[in-house]
């Protein structure tokens, strides 16, 4: 029987183990390159290690293409992903308390629309919606990108932070509206700091959904100098159409590292907030 | 309550209790409404009007520069029955969909039993496989595809020196498809994370009770495990279609919706005609 047990361990072992290599041998592979010089790229092309270290590619690509280096990227998607997580815990946080807590007329109602809205597919309003921000004069603006996250644009944050409140004894409300507190007051002073740990799940998922998205970017943002990261990485790549991928990958590399930081920091929040939710 | 006792004991009339009751419901149900107001413009300005106002101009003819005119069912008609892009795009979307999400729940639901048995360092792995979920949906791992499945690429690479010669990837309909689906299958993190929770959720005694009835590892997982998972895995399958459907970046970056638009997925059709204005 123990030998056996042992056995199957080291088939466990020997699987986990080769397969974590598999999984992460994408993104190894591109810090990897990122460091290569040009040749290399290809007549070395499966390799993880540059045989010949080239670190000019970060300096290359930071330079960016056509007069507009990733500074002015890193810039504008710093400053959208922040307003994008600001705007998201604030009105995310009130909304789910009145929700939660406060009995209102068709609240039952427009809970269904709140959840319903969780799994609508994005591209059925796509296109009203730009026609919406198109009439308001927003488009080449970031408007389109934060507005809707400061009116609760993300349902399943809302819901989320429901589940978490009403796990809150609802005699700490009661107790402070004797002693004369407001609701607001309540939600201020009381449930917001129980919150905490809730609210950094869902700044952590804001910050790595607004960074990571393409799509809002691609369809709002036309001038170069307010593009951010993931749009300029790709005009990046049409602009250079294949001839420096080293730089095109150094930059890669450097986009994705908020998220890797943020990861490494938060990993027990993100964990947590998907095994709760089912967030993705 | 503990406010209407206090009235009560100094005894006002059942009248003005009944109005005051009211007015505190009325101030309550305000409050209420002020709180939910963000998300109520948001739903009513930002999602049903729009998602109204495209259904009402979808039965219309609409240039976006001349005023809309009635066209009934005709947009509809024209879509299903002379648009070969749009019976192209559904029919690549199902079969993305109808592969890739299986796949990935297969995946996930596998190794979340792996790391379900207790042995050690299995946090390490989940922390692991769940990294590409979290970046799976980046510009710069659409790059990294791009170049790993290229020409020249690591993979072919990898098959030439195996002696199985190089595969063109973006050329052949088949093989586009594939890597696309590769790279949400490689997503699988998530999903397992979830299924991770499900599994340890799971009362130990049912399976003790059927040890002791005689039942072998299979049967267990058969008669056991997925009875007390479906919730769970009806939640990610759900889940993941809807993600699925919903693949634009990876489709739009990696093969471009080529060749010939085989893996031109709907949201990729809808852009590439929304740019075309």
């Amino acid at each position: 029987m123990n030998k056996k047990t042992r056995l199957s361990d080291a088939i466990y072992y020997i699987f986990v183990i080769a397969f974590s290599f598999l999984m992460l041998y994408p993104i190894l592979w591109m810090f990897g390159s990122s460091l290569k010089p040009e040749t290399e790229v290809f007549s070395n092309a499966a390799a993880l290690i540059p045989i010949e270290w080239d670190w000019l590619n970060y300096p290359e690509g930071w330079e960016g293409f056509g007069g507009t280096g990733f500074d002015v990227f890193f810039r504008n998607s710093l400053f959208v992903t922040g307003m994008v997580v600001i705007g998201s815990l604030m009105s995310c946080s009130i909304v789910a308390y009145g929700f939660a807590r406060i009995n209102f007329k068709f609240k039952k109602l427009l809970f269904v629309c709140l959840i319903s809205t969780v799994l609508l597919p994005i591209q059925i309003i796509l296109v009203p919606q730009y026609l919406l921000f198109q009439q308001l004069n927003w488009v080449n603006t970031f408007y389109p990108l934060i507005v809707p996250h400061f009116l609760g644009g993300t349902p399943f944050f809302i819901f989320l932070l429901i589940q978490f409140i009403r796990g809150i004894p609802k005699e700490l409300d009661e107790a402070a509206i004797i002693d004369g507190c407001s609701r607001f007051g309540v939600f201020w002073r009381i449930v917001l700091p129980l919150l905490k740990p809730a609210l950094v799940t869902v700044a952590i998922f804001a910050f790595m959904w607004s960074w990571d998205d393409f799509l809002t970017p691609l369809i709002y943002l036309n001038s170069v100098e307010i593009q951010t990261v993931s749009l300029g990485l790709r005009n990046f790549m049409d602009a250079e159409a294949g001839t420096s991928w080293g730089p095109l990958l150094a930059m890669s590399s450097l986009s994705l590292l908020p998220q890797f930081i943020l990861f490494l920091f938060f990993q027990r929040y993100l964990v947590d907030g998907i095994s709760t939710t089912g967030l993705k | 309550m503990k406010s209407n006792q206090v009235l009560e004991n100094r005894t006002v009339s059942p009248a003005f209790v009944e109005k005051e009751r009211k007015r505190r419901r009325m101030k309550e149900s305000l409050t209420g409404y002020a709180m939910i107001s963000p998300w109520l413009i948001g739903f009513f300005g930002l999602v049903i009007g729009p998602m109204i106002y495209s259904f009402i101009l979808s039965f219309t003819d609409y240039d976006m520069l001349s005023a809309p005119k009635w066209a009934g069912f005709s947009n509809y008609i024209e879509l299903f029955t002379n648009d070969p892009r749009f019976l192209k795009a559904l029919k690549a979307t199902f079969t993305f969909v109808a592969i890739a999400v299986p796949l990935k729940l297969a995946f996930s639901l596998f190794l979340a039993l792996l790391f379900n048995t207790g042995r050690k360092g299995s946090g390490l792995f989940t922390t692991i496989y769940y990294v590409p979920s979290i970046i799976g949906g980046s510009v710069a791992i659409s790059v990294v595809w791009r170049q790993l499945f290229g020409r020249d690429g690591a993979a072919n690479t990898i098959l030439d020196s195996m002696g199985l010669g190089t595969i063109s990837f973006f050329g052949n309909a088949d093989a586009a498809m594939s890597i696309l689906i590769l790279l949400i299958v490689w997503q699988f993190g998530a999903p397992m994370i979830i299924f991770l929770a499900g599994l340890r959720q799971i009362p130990q005694d049912l399976y003790e009770a059927a040890s002791v009835d005689g039942a072998g590892t299979i049967r267990k997982f058969i008669k056991v495990t997925i009875p007390m998972l479906t919730p769970i895995i009806f939640f990610n399958l759900v889940m993941e279609m809807i993600a699925g459907f919903m693949t634009f970046t990876q489709a739009f970056l990696v093969t471009g919706g080529g060749p010939r638009d085989s893996t031109c997925f709907m949201r990729c059709t809808c852009m590439k005609l929304l740019s075309s204005f």
